[in-house]
């Protein structure tokens, strides 16, 4: 079959692999119908994530359909179509059983490696490095699927995959970090960062009661996507001298209750601390940028909610944790427990409270992940969501 | 004279048993530190044991049990402090003490989350035949016995006399609070190849015994409460 591989920093390639297999009893293999890159697959290109290894398949938001079931698989049959949340969850461990299913005990592999860096172990993730468990991931024609008699859900016929494709990842995650600002009536919610995370959680924002949402970005495609609702204000952060004043003078001095930080590691930034991070990145002194979350804990009123959706993977400087502690600030943050919102998001999906394919800007076949990866990285071509049929 | 008094004091193993410890142990403690698994360690600990106890004349696990096989000697039934390696690792499972007790019980099992452990046949109530893989293709094999064992608590055991290799240790299960399952500890002692010469082995082999321990831990948990262990191999990859 093809499949995205990882080839180094930079690279990626199709490349010709064996088809999967079932190993475990509780695999299944689904033939995938649609797959996407996702932002954080970017942190790896860039080879800001360590522990890939050349040849590793890519991606973990895909859905398609069931090809093949292991022996414990009762409640799939071949033929279901079906996405696959990107953490792999065993569905029986402490963790899962108390809806924390990214934090699953049993599926990591590698845990030990996983353990070394963060002292516990962690899910394993589709295509998401050795440290967390080297699974061949879903941009690929077919995709061994673990633990599957948890992991999938089943598609109702009558939805196309671009509308029910991002509850792998995106959707739940955008939302998720909405969740946990507990948004209170009369909350003004601001958003760093108006890619695909933090459009779904600008749209969550909304859903769950928001009185205004702000988006902080500098990319005017993205910056259009998100005002495209006709209610989201927008902050271009390159257009104004200091983002904190201007945020604190729209909000009447108090500045934004609740605060999401959809960047990650990989934040650009004009200010001095963005061109430190980024040499000391580049000299391997940090693993990761972090201007956005610098600005995010500055500009949220005191006693708020700082959301964090957005990837970390190692060490930061000069986090200010004075201005955190001093203001009393709740910090929440986490890889996505999917599997939670997957069936109410998809309620939502069919009542037509939202449409989650209002972001894709570029479909493609698998062929061209390779220029399609180059795009997305260099927010060249408006691009803002790459989904690819193979 | 104090100095020698402690000496003749812990000098529990006789004089032909001392040879072939110093012999038999070097490369058994060589060739377990490789593995990263339970047998291994204990493979590794026993060979450092073997080799401590030839050069010294004293044996902690004898004495830890209150034996002695060398005609003169006292009886000591602690190890000082300070003295001999102790490994503790402990995992929290969510099954019950009984389901996990049983399973680890029936001995056959633990070749299925154990690395590197052929099998373990069951003699009777209290002995075993455990068989591990050796070095090219070769196997290392000895008899343990139950000494120690209270249902759903603790299982005790050590090596027989004679066998090919002698080890001890124990393995206990307790409730977790709040409805968590059951806290599996398990507990190995042996003495390290002669002080220094062994940190020496160990850092060469670049092996870490209190891992290998925690790493089949971690297989017994995910083979009790999923009924299959995480792996990767024989997946698809670009790698040729």
């Amino acid at each position: 079959m093809k499949a995205v591989c990882w080839w180094g920093k930079g690279e990626v390639r199709v490349v010709d692999v064996p088809d999967p297999k079932i190993i475990n009893p509780h695999d299944a293999i689904v033939r995938v119908t649609l797959t996407a890159i996702c932002g954080s697959d970017l942190h790896l290109y860039d080879g800001y994530v360590p522990t890939m290894m050349r040849g590793d398949i890519l991606g973990h938001e895909f859905m398609g359909e069931v090809m093949e079931v292991g022996s414990e698989v009762k409640n799939l049959k071949v033929g279901d179509r079906v996405i696959v949340p990107f953490p792999i969850s065993c569905g029986r461990c402490w963790y899962c059983k108390s809806g924390l299913w990214a934090l699953c005990d049993n599926t990591n592999p590698n845990a030990w490696m996983n353990e070394a860096l963060m002292g516990y172990a962690t899910a394993g993730i589709y295509g998401y490095s050795h440290l967390y468990g080297g699974y061949a991931g879903g941009q690929a024609q077919y995709v061994r699927v673990p633990f599957a008699d948890v992991n999938p859900m089943k598609i109702p016929a009558g939805l196309p995959d671009e509308k029910v494709l991002f509850l792998t990842d995106i959707f739940p995650t955008g939302y998720m970090a909405a969740e946990a600002c507990e948004i209170q009536p009369g909350d003004v919610v601001a958003v760093w960062g108006a890619g695909p995370v933090g459009l779904f959680a600008i749209r969550s924002a909304w859903l769950l009661g928001a009185e205004r949402v702000i988006a902080i970005d500098r990319f005017r495609e993205r910056l259009r996507l998100a005002q495209s609702d006709g209610r989201t204000e927008i902050l271009d952060y390159a257009e104004t001298d200091d983002v904190f004043d201007q945020l604190k003078d729209i909000t009447g001095g108090r500045g934004p209750d609740r605060c999401i930080d959809a960047v990650g590691m990989e934040a650009h930034g004009t200010f001095v601390d963005a061109v430190m991070d980024r040499m000391k990145q580049a000299m391997k002194l940090q693993f990761d940028r972090a201007h956005a979350l610098r600005q995010v804990l500055h500009c949220c009123r005191k006693g708020g909610t700082v959301s964090i959706p957005g990837v970390y993977a190692g060490f930061i400087d000069k986090i200010p944790f004075g201005t955190a502690f001093g203001k009393g600030l709740t910090l929440k943050m986490g890889q996505t427990h999917v599997h939670n919102y997957t069936r109410p998001l998809l309620e939502r999906i069919e009542r037509g409270d939202i449409d989650p394919s209002f972001l894709i800007t570029h479909r493609v076949t698998l062929e061209e992940a390779p220029e399609m990866y180059q795009t997305f990285r260099d927010k060249q071509d408006d691009c803002i969501k790459v989904v690819m049929k193979p | 004279m104090s100095e020698l008094a402690s000496d003749n004091a812990q000098k529990n193993v006789s004089e032909p048993e001392r040879w072939i410890s110093v012999i038999g142990g070097s490369a058994l403690a060589a060739y377990g530190l490789k593995m990263r698994s339970i047998p291994g360690l204990v493979l590794s600990a026993v060979g450092g044991a073997l080799v401590w106890r030839g050069a010294t004349g004293h044996c902690n696990v004898y004495e830890s049990l209150g034996i002695s096989t060398a005609e003169e000697g006292e009886r000591n039934v602690s190890v000082p402090y300070g003295r001999g390696v102790r490994v503790e690792k402990s995992v929290t499972i969510n099954a019950s003490p009984e389901q996990v007790y049983s399973f680890w019980r029936n001995f056959e099992n633990l070749p299925r989350f154990m690395h590197n452990l052929e099998s373990v046949e069951v003699r009777d109530s209290k002995r075993s035949h455990w068989t591990a893989k050796g070095p090219a293709g070769s196997s290392v094999d000895w008899e343990a016995e139950i000494i120690n064992e209270v249902p759903n608590e603790l299982i005790g055991w050590r090596s027989v006399d004679g066998s090919q290799v002698d080890n001890a240790g124990s393995v206990h299960f307790t409730p977790a609070s709040g409805g968590r399952g059951t806290e599996v500890r398990v507990i190995l002692r042996y003495d390290p190849p002669a002080g220094t010469l062994g940190a020496k082995i160990s850092k060469i082999l670049g092996e870490d015994p209190a891992m290998n321990v925690q790493e089949d831990l971690r297989r017994l948990k995910m083979l009790l409460e999923t009924g299959e262990i995480a792996t990767t191999e024989g997946q698809s990859t670009g790698r040729k």
